[in-house]
């Protein structure tokens, strides 16, 4: 009780002093919140993203087999089908269509894919809601594609795929496969690639190691894989974020190591009134620990908030542009808050641990000197 | 009033809305499974493998199935010719190690 | 409480070139509830002297009794202890605290000892009222005259209801007739029963009717008192 009090008086204390200098401390205060919102909203972003990609891509077929012709992606033969032959443990398997279209119109990259499930009409297509966006369209206009062949087709846009799968759909276009055949020039007998769905994960190697071995000229990707990939993206070192951040951050520390550190004639004469009107020692460490507890608490409660709004209530919108690079299409979607605790604890630690150290050990120093400094 | 008084209940009220977004994210996995549910049904039916987040180039629009075969290499490391490169980690060894 | 100085010395940067004997043996008894001064040209050590009595420093040798206690020896958190509880400082330059308010310089010496706060503003409001200052209490310092400063360092000085007031050339910043009004201030205070310490060098201060004892000090020694 006694030890909250005078905690308390300590607080009163700093607090006036720290409002003499308004403008300094808030500055301080803001740019110090800044630097924690940018930090928190990277990394509740990229570990809200990596949680998304992998529940969802849990969905994502187990194997996927890819001819490999001259070192490159190929077509695959329709009779590879058959060539795989009996393997325990696959449950089924179809070849996709699939590809890539650039749209000159708008300068942007769509892909291609045919969707035998929506049992499209071959002059329809289904389209994703960031196309809609970009081109301005919706169901009922009319999407014009120039073929391989130099001909012109139209397709009506039968419908959007819903919006809030954006993060996976924004590009796709759905066409019949009819349609994906005559205008992409894939002649009958070829597919983009196979798919395998296998009910056992265990029996995956084992899979993958036949199908090599029976068809040389592909590689199967596993869903491990894709998902691996996906972990791994974003990695804490990579990014040009971070090396902005890294600029900013040192350019913090340097401005709150002056701002902490330097004490000036003022401040130790202030010290040396405290304790000589009968402040101890540790009254006057406990009192800088707060001011430096105050500012970097505060700091860091207002950047994680401000992150957290920006990331999950506000689509994390000033990373599209970084995300966006120069595509032109880019999903609107909103993630699901998870939180990584350690994350958490991480950036709190980093944040208000050095900030509280550099204002107290200079202190050290003034406030060990005897208190009879004031009389002379 | 006291200086500390607005100060504290500043610091209770943050503190509290940070609780409750630690306390937010743990009670949300069922409906965040639920709300991505639509999204899973896509995947499954086309059998997609990447999220449609970097549509500038076949590489990084299918990360997970570029290619290391090229003469020009298709990988995000290779050489930068789109801003997403640079936030793209390389394939660590082995992530698509077969048939190599 | 009665304060007992027995042969005490203070010497600086002991043991360096640069050392210097700023007390050469002094040997006091001072009474309770009496107003005494120490006089003495600048340099002549009263400060020195003042705080070691006032547990600001310690004596290279010698003992400081303080009633029945003896300050020389004890630990610096126990110094603290009787520093805020026993004395109350008045220093030269005032020695407030700028940008901070009236009220606040008044109840900085007892944030340490956290008394309740409603009791502790209810006691720097009446200090203020008694010296005057009552319309000044949200003002900043610096906005203060050397007369009102004066005052309000009195007022710090008693916020811990100290038994002795140690007052170091309280008079130096102020004219005459401030000075004056301070003398008549330390009156009233030795009537409430307080043990008051002056060092100056300013007749309006030593020759004060106020003043019950005078010690002269010379070169680190007692010459007369
Ligand atoms: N911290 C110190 N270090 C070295 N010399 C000091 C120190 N403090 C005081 N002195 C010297 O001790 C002598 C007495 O000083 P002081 O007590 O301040 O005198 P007064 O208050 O009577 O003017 C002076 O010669 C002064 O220079
Ligand atoms: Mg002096």
């Amino acid at each position: 009780m006694g030890w909250l009090r005078r905690q308390r008086y300590l607080l009163d204390f700093i607090l006036a002093s720290l409002l003499r200098r308004k403008g300094k401390n808030l500055g301080l205060l803001l740019v110090y919140s800044l630097i924690v919102f940018m930090l928190a909203s990277v990394m509740l972003f990229t570990h809200a993203l990596k949680r998304e990609m992998g529940l969802v891509l849990q969905a994502s077929p187990e194997i996927i087999l890819q001819r490999i012709e001259a070192g490159r992606h190929a077509l695959i033969p329709e009779d590879y089908l058959q060539k795989i032959g009996r393997l325990r443990g696959v449950t089924a398997r179809k070849g996709r269509l699939w590809g890539y279209f650039y749209d000159p119109a708008v300068r942007a990259n769509y892909t291609l894919m045919v969707a035998p499930e929506r049992r499209l009409a071959d002059s329809e297509v289904i389209i994703g809601s960031a196309i809609a966006r970009t081109r301005g369209i919706g169901p009922g206009d009319y999407l014009t594609f120039r073929a391989h062949d130099g001909e012109a087709y139209s397709f009506r846009v039968r419908e959007l795929l819903a919006s809030d799968t954006e993060l996976f759909s924004a590009d796709l276009v759905l066409m019949s496969e009819r349609a994906f055949r005559i205008s992409q020039g894939v002649t009958e007998g070829w597919y983009t690639d196979i798919v395998l769905s296998v009910s056992n994960p265990l029996e995956l190697e084992k899979i993958a190691e036949k199908l090599t071995l029976r068809l040389p000229d592909t590689r199967p990707i596993l869903r491990e894989e894709i998902l691996r990939t996906y972990d791994a993206i974003f990695s804490w070192r990579q990014g040009i974020l971070f090396v902005l951040l890294l600029g900013a951050i040192l350019a913090f520390v340097i401005f709150a190591w002056d701002k902490a550190s330097g004490l000036s004639a003022e401040e130790r004469r202030e010290i040396g009134i405290l304790k000589a009107v009968g402040w101890e020692t540790g009254d006057v460490l406990r009192m800088k620990f707060w001011e430096g507890a105050i500012l970097s608490l505060m700091a860091f409660l207002l950047g994680y908030l401000l992150a957290y709004l920006h990331v999950f209530h506000a689509s994390a919108s000033l990373f599209e542009p970084v995300l966006k690079g120069w595509a032109v299409l880019y999903p609107a979607f909103r993630l699901t808050p998870v939180i990584d605790g350690l994350q958490v604890a991480t950036l709190f630690f980093f944040s208000v641990f050095p900030y509280v150290v550099a204002t107290i050990i200079p202190i050290w120093q003034v406030s060990v000197t005897d208190p009879d400094a004031v009389m002379r | 009033m006291r200086k500390s008084d607005p100060l504290l209940s500043l610091f209770a009220l943050l503190a509290g809305l940070f609780l409750w977004t630690l306390a937010g994210s743990t009670r949300s996995p069922q409906v965040a499974a639920e709300r991505l549910d639509p999204v899973r049904r896509l995947v499954s039916e086309l059998g997609l493998s990447d999220p449609a987040l970097f549509t500038e180039a076949r590489y990084t629009r299918h990360l997970s199935q570029a290619d290391l075969h090229s003469a020009f290499q298709d990988h995000p490391m290779a050489l930068e010719h789109f801003p997403s490169g640079s936030l793209l980690a390389p394939p660590r060894p082995g992530a698509h190690g077969r048939g190599e | 409480m009665r304060i007992v100085l027995e042969d005490v010395h203070k010497v600086f940067n002991q043991g360096r070139p640069n050392a210097h004997e700023a007390i050469r043996g002094v040997s006091l008894s001072i009474e309770p509830n009496r107003v005494t001064c120490l006089k003495g040209a600048s340099g002549s050590g009263k400060s020195t002297l003042l705080s070691m009595i006032g547990c600001l420093s310690r004596p290279t040798a010698g003992r400081i009794h303080l009633g029945e206690r003896l300050l020389s020896g004890l630990p610096e958190r126990f110094l603290t202890d009787i520093r805020r509880h026993t004395f109350g400082f008045i220093f030269q330059q005032f020695n407030l605290i700028s940008g901070l308010s009236v009220l606040e310089n008044i109840m900085l010496p007892a944030y340490p000892l956290a008394p309740d706060h409603r009791q502790l503003t209810a006691t720097a409001s009446a200090l203020l009222d008694r010296f005057g200052l009552a319309h000044k209490a949200r003002n900043p310092v610096q906005w203060l005259s050397g007369g009102e400063a004066q005052r309000v360092a009195i007022c710090r000085a008693l916020i811990n209801d100290p038994r002795i007031l140690i007052a170091d050339e309280p008079t130096a910043n102020l004219d005459t007739r401030l000075s004056r009004d301070f003398m008549e201030q330390i009156r009233r205070l030795r009537e409430s029963g307080r043990t008051v310490l002056i060092t100056s060098h300013d007749p309006v201060v030593f020759d004060s009717p106020v003043v019950e004892r005078v010690i002269e000090l010379c070169d680190g020694r007692v010459v007369g008192g």
